[in-house]
């Protein structure tokens, strides 16, 4: 048992395709996409949001990772409708959706309870990659303005 | 005229009619300033709320709001589902087992709605959304059930707040939601989740005074 992860997108292939990097890296880890509408279109789906929560806590907890705003609100209505006791071990952790998904995968994937798998995600917020401009004064660098 | 659960079905069939007849003009704001389906999903929302009320009268006024609660979040989806339905939940429990609603109860039911909106999103006054909205309406609402005011006049105050704070986004630049993305273009339309509930709330004034 470990740490579980469901992915909130709009897009049901964003999810299944996050889902699907993520795992190749922590392949024991119970990671559930969660995107798109009922029926498959852009949105998000309360009912599809809340059977991945069951599907992802197998009792050691899970968090969960969103794409944009209203993604948050969804998930955050499904959380509302836990029995108390699974509440307290799944929580949403607000981080970039694909860093943080692989980040905390890992966290899972080594033995990582609820807290470091939240650590994990958190970590998203603050890395860098490994390049690219992170600023406008690196973008003027690199093309410096006329 | 007391509000009780028959009178409340009828008043939640004249929110949709309402909703089905402003939906392309809500679609529309939703495409100025959004993703454009804000008039589809609120029009999916009641359909299938009506839909259950078809299916079997509810018969408490809170069974009421709970079903459309329940119905608007797992049918609307965007931002609106959960940000209705959790006005919906909320005000169903704060009218509690009460077989019928006064004015008072009416109010209350409108502040906690409007609460839960908030907690939800997190919108503050001013940010251009349907808080925006509910926020004079819930003023206007306790101020005529302080009054002694039927369920018709508060709500009617409430509709009328909604529709003035619905016209004062206009100018505002959004700062929750999508349309936050476009920073000032946003200036310069209704916000379409503050007109809805601005239309919500007079369907549910016509309806009580009926």
């Amino acid at each position: 048992m470990s740490v579980g992860l469901v992915l909130v997108s709009h897009s049901r292939e964003l999810a299944q395709g996050l889902a699907d990097v993520a795992r190749q890296m922590a392949p024991s880890v119970t990671i559930v996409p969660a995107g798109g509408t009922d029926d498959g279109g852009i949105g998000t789906s309360f009912d599809l949001i809340a059977a991945a929560i069951g599907e992802a806590d197998q009792g050691d907890g899970a968090i969960l990772l969103y794409d944009l705003g209203s993604g948050y609100l969804t998930a955050s209505t499904a959380m509302e409708f836990l029995e108390p006791d699974q509440a307290d071990r799944v929580v949403i952790v607000d981080a970039p959706l694909v860093q943080g998904a692989v980040s905390a995968a890992i966290s899972s994937q080594v033995g990582g309870d609820l807290r470091a798998v939240v650590s994990g995600a958190l970590e998203a917020r603050r890395a860098n990659g490994p390049g690219g401009v992170r600023s406008l004064d690196d973008l003027d660098r690199l093309t410096p303005p006329r | 005229m007391a509000c009780d659960a028959a009178t409340t079905v009828a008043a939640i069939r004249a929110v949709a009619a309402t909703v089905a007849e402003h939906k392309v003009e809500l679609t529309h704001l939703d495409r100025d300033i959004g993703d454009g389906d804000h008039g589809e999903n609120l029009s999916r929302g009641f359909t299938a709320v009506i839909t259950k009320l078809d299916a079997g009268a509810p018969e408490t006024p809170t069974a009421v709001l709970k079903l459309v609660a329940t119905t608007l979040i797992s049918t609307v989806g965007g931002a609106s589902g959960p940000l209705f339905g959790t006005a919906f939940l909320r005000a169903a429990t704060s009218v509690g087992d009460a077989e019928a609603l006064d004015g008072a109860a009416v109010a209350g039911a409108l502040t906690a709605a409007r609460d839960g909106v908030v907690a939800r999103g997190k919108a503050e006054s001013g940010d251009k959304t349907m808080v925006d909205a509910l926020t004079p309406a819930v003023i206007a609402a306790k101020a005529a059930a302080e009054g002694g005011g039927s369920v018709t006049e508060v709500l009617s105050a409430a509709a009328d707040a909604a529709a003035e704070g619905t016209a004062a986004t206009f100018p505002l630049q959004a700062r929750k939601g999508r349309a936050s993305y476009l920073g000032e273009r946003s200036i310069g339309h209704i916000d379409p989740g503050a007109q809805s509930t601005a239309y919500l709330l007079r369907a549910l004034a016509g309806a009580a005074s009926d």
